[in-house]
């Protein structure tokens, strides 16, 4: 049996690799300096994604992404690898979201889709780490919702998910539709292969093919592949008071930041059991444990 | 991220190479495949933007994934069992994401599934490969042995075995034997036809790389009663059929992800490649040719490794209070890897680019009828690609020994220990100017483009190129060199002697690799002077002072001091 399949990815600054330029004096991240990566668990997502189109051959992978135009290159990563093709969804008034306002926007996506029968996603996004907006738009669809998974296999229209738990696994069984969350200790993706990129490597949303040459506009009308759908709130038909910051009850009052030192220490001497106690009490007293 | 290719400017300079237009546009035929092929490019630049980007996911695999897993593959090593080959554990993790990445059939033609990429381009991967782990080279780059099948085969076997290693099976060249190493006219495995015609092996190779491998080209004995190479064949053997059993792995001292292994063939169905009796004087011959290009990557990319290990080592390295490269015994070694794994490069793709136009010419003469001066420029390009073959085989295997020589020496006690890369980079660079062809063989195939004069009219094509001004001083001493090496040479050959000849082949063909690289380099530093200026002031230096030596020693030689060196 074949598979619709939709891969949610988001397009992060990279702050793994954070240098002293990577933060704003206002505390906000400086965009400019963190190059823009595939949020890491996201490609997790992706990799189970097409290891469910190998094992159901026909299966279509469609991913998708909101944030900035150049998001498109989400879409271009997915089918270097094997995917099929994408939305980017951009529009200013979805900008300044948080996590309710972002997932009621994808979740009015993919009511836009054909019908899906998996939603894949990364546990959470290495930007915000709020882990929140695979959940919700389960919620909003309607769809039972599976998280930390490190595998998933369908059979037979249920999908069989093996999650990362403390200290082991379980294995869950669950009906199709569903959305799924990877956890970042399933398989890393695949790598982008020769052949698709070359084949993909015009792939272009409408606005990124305006900034084409004539011939290679030419080229990319003639192969409908080589179209990425770029889609704003009119083709998603969002209500306005749901999304960006109008949609968005979580407001950021301010940043601090934070720098770890250590303002004082304590040595316990010997290590009896009173001793031990009454450092646990301590340290949960302080919020440090516990 | 690391990336092999994004950090490493020299290829990508090398990508865009004058002469990489004519090369493309006669390996895409005028581009005239993106009708046929998704992926086939519609121009020059797109198709230099797509080998950018395969080279690209190349780097990232080969920084990302292969050369994190060498240790561990080199600590493991294949295993024996049964009969059979398992590859150690991160050699066959190697395998699966270069095959997800479709990094095989690069050369092959759309039509069976290949990338259709050139040589040059190929090269680079494979450079990039062995300097993340010179063993899994070996395995990745025997996919080329498919180009002789290409040539030799017919259009049945292509479309059976094309596209099985366009989908990353495996290929292996048997030749070796016990009794038949270098002379290769000794080979005795034994090809003998049953009644209706099946091809049978019987007999033993020998030192056979990626021996287990999927699909072999075997040379093997077909004509019963002959003693030389001219009753030897080609076959295809192909492992689904069986009959042919590893009897052992060796314990080698390096590229140790490479399995090197003894092959048992006991009436093992074959199938002929191409003509009876042509199996070594023809293609053998050309897949030695491959081979020997596939090795001069393997030790560009371990001159690359070494050179990175050292300045790492030296930059963070302190004594005295300050970082060792300060010292100039340190940088001069320094210097010196890096000038010779820029000169060992700049050779590598010249010699690329030869046999590229080379190679190309000959697959479309197979399309159609090649115009006389089409002929002419094939036959210029098959003789370049026979002269430098060798001498970068030689030249780039030397200097990987010896850079990877000195990188221990700049980490000191340290990297006599295990603990440190640069010491399996000395295992693994030990063989490379041994196999496919020793160094000394090397020049046994170049010395007839010294005597015949094909490297000095090279060299005189070097002198008369443009070069820019700040070049011009230095581009004046490679000069003085070609007109040392060409005195040199009618020196030795004055004497009408072979023996003396051949006595003194290695100084002169030494002295033909110094200085073509020196103007390689000259040429190099012209266009891109902050890559390579440096090492073109230090490599001509050095290649002046080695070409003085060789000349001091053939101009006090006389024919009679030969018996000097006479051993029982």
């Amino acid at each position: 049996m074949s598979l619709n399949i939709v891969v949610l990815a988001k397009q992060v600054p990279d702050t793994r690799n954070v240098g002293k330029d990577a933060m704003k004096a206002d505390g906000t991240i400086n965009r400019a300096a963190l190059p823009a990566i595939f949020n890491p668990e996201d490609l997790n997502a992706l990799e189970q994604a097409l290891q469910l189109k190998d094992a159901h051959p026909g299966s279509k992978i469609t991913l998708v992404t909101m944030g900035l135009p150049r998001s498109a290159e989400m879409v271009r990563e997915s089918l270097y690898r094997g995917g099929d093709d994408g939305v980017v969804l951009t529009d200013r008034p979805l900008g300044g979201a948080d996590t309710l306002a972002t997932s009621y926007s994808l979740a009015q996506t993919i009511r836009h889709l054909d019908k899906v029968d998996i939603i894949v996603g990364g546990r959470q996004a290495i930007d915000g780490d709020t882990a929140q907006v695979g959940p919700q738009i389960a919620e909003k669809l309607g769809l039972p919702q599976v998280t930390y998974a490190e595998s998933v296999k369908v059979e037979d229209g249920i999908a069989t998910i093996k999650r990362r738990i403390e200290n082991g696994f379980e294995t869950v069984t669950c009906p199709l539709p569903l959305v799924v969350t990877v956890n970042g200790s399933a398989d890393a993706c695949r790598p982008r292969n020769a052949k698709l990129i070359q084949k993909y490597k015009y792939a272009v949303t409408p606005s990124e093919k305006a900034q084409l040459s004539e011939d290679r506009q030419k080229l990319v009308e003639s192969r409908p592949y080589l179209n990425i759908r770029e889609w704003g709130v009119a083709d998603i038909e969002a209500d306005p008071n749901q999304i960006g910051m109008k949609g968005s009850p979580t407001k950021v009052k301010t940043v601090v930041n934070v720098v770890f030192q250590a303002k004082e220490s304590k040595t316990i001497e010997g290590g009896d059991e009173a001793q031990l106690e009454g450092l646990v009490k301590e340290l949960i007293a302080d919020h440090i444990i516990g | 991220m690391a990336n092999f290719y994004k950090d490493n400017k020299a290829l990508q300079y090398h990508l865009r190479h004058p002469l990489m237009e004519k090369i493309v546009g006669m390996k895409e035929r005028d581009y005239t495949q993106s009708q046929e092929f998704d992926y086939a490019p519609v121009d020059f630049d797109d198709a230099i933007d797509s080998y950018d980007k395969i080279l690209e996911i190349t780097g990232e695999i080969t920084a990302e994934t292969i050369a994190p897993n060498a240790e561990s593959v080199d600590k493991e090593g294949p295993h024996h069992a049964n009969g059979r080959v398992a590859y150690a554990s991160k050699t066959q993790e190697n395998l699966d994401v270069t095959r997800k990445a479709g990094l095989y059939g690069v050369s092959m033609p759309r039509k069976y599934g290949g990338l259709n990429l050139p040589n040059v381009t190929f090269s680079m991967m494979s450079e990039m490969i062995a300097q993340a782990d010179a063993g899994f080279q070996n395995i990745w780059s025997l996919q080329s042995c498919i180009d002789t099948l290409f040539e030799a085969g017919d259009e049945d076997q292509f479309e059976r075995y094309i596209p099985r290693v366009c989908n990353g099976e495996t290929m292996s060249m048997d030749l070796t034997e016990p009794d038949a190493g270098s002379d290769l006219q000794s080979v005795m495995l034994k090809a003998s036809q049953d009644e209706d015609g099946t091809w049978r092996l019987n007999g033993v190779k020998r030192f056979i790389t990626n021996g287990d491998s999927d699909i072999h080209l075997v040379l093997a004995r077909s004509e019963e009663g002959s003693k030389d190479g001219r009753g030897l064949s080609m076959f295809i053997y192909d492992k689904r059929n069986g009959g042919v059993i590893v009897r052992r792995i060796e314990d080698k001292m390096g590229i140790h992800g490479s399995p090197t292994c003894e092959l048992v063939f006991k009436n093992a169905k074959a199938e002929l490649c191409g003509s009876r009796r042509l199996g070594l004087i023809k293609y053998v011959m050309s897949l030695m040719n491959g081979a020997r290009l596939g090795i001069t990557a393997q030790s560009v990319g371990l001159c690359q490794a070494a050179y990175n290990e050292a300045i790492d080592y030296a930059r963070s390295r302190e004594q005295f209070g300050v970082a060792i490269i300060n010292f100039p015994a340190v940088a001069e070694m320094l210097s010196n890897i890096k000038a010779k794994l820029d000169a060992a490069r700049t050779i590598l793709y010249e010699t690329a680019r030869f046999v590229d136009v080379y190679k190309i010419w000959e697959q479309i003469s197979r399309e159609r009828q090649l115009t006389p001066e089409e002929r002419t420029e094939m036959k210029r390009y098959n003789r370049l690609a026979d002269a430098f073959t060798p001498l970068s085989k030689a030249s780039s295997s030397e200097y990987a020994n010896q850079t990877a020589y000195d990188c221990i020496q700049i980490h000191g006690g340290s990297g006599f220990m295990r603990d440190y890369t640069c010491e399996r980079l000395y295992r693994d660079a030990r063989i490379m100017n041994i196999y496919e062809g020793t160094t000394q063989l090397q020049v046994v195939a170049a010395i007839r483009h010294v005597t015949t004069g094909t490297y000095l009219a090279q060299m005189k094509e070097y002198a008369e190129g443009q070069y820019s001004d700040e070049v011009a001083p230095l581009k004046a001493r490679v000069d003085k060199m070609m007109a040392a090496y060409e005195e040199a040479v009618e020196k030795v050959k004055s004497y009408e002697n072979p023996d003396y000849i051949t006595f003194h082949a290695r100084r002169m063909v030494e002295m033909a690799a110094w200085t073509i690289m020196s103007y390689l380099l000259c040429y190099d530093a012209s266009r891109e002077p902050e890559l390579f200026m440096q090492s073109a002031n230090v490599y001509v230096r050095y290649a002046e002072a080695r070409l003085a030596a060789n000349m001091k020693f053939i101009n006090d030689f006389t024919p009679d001091e030969t018996a000097i060196y006479n051993q029982e």
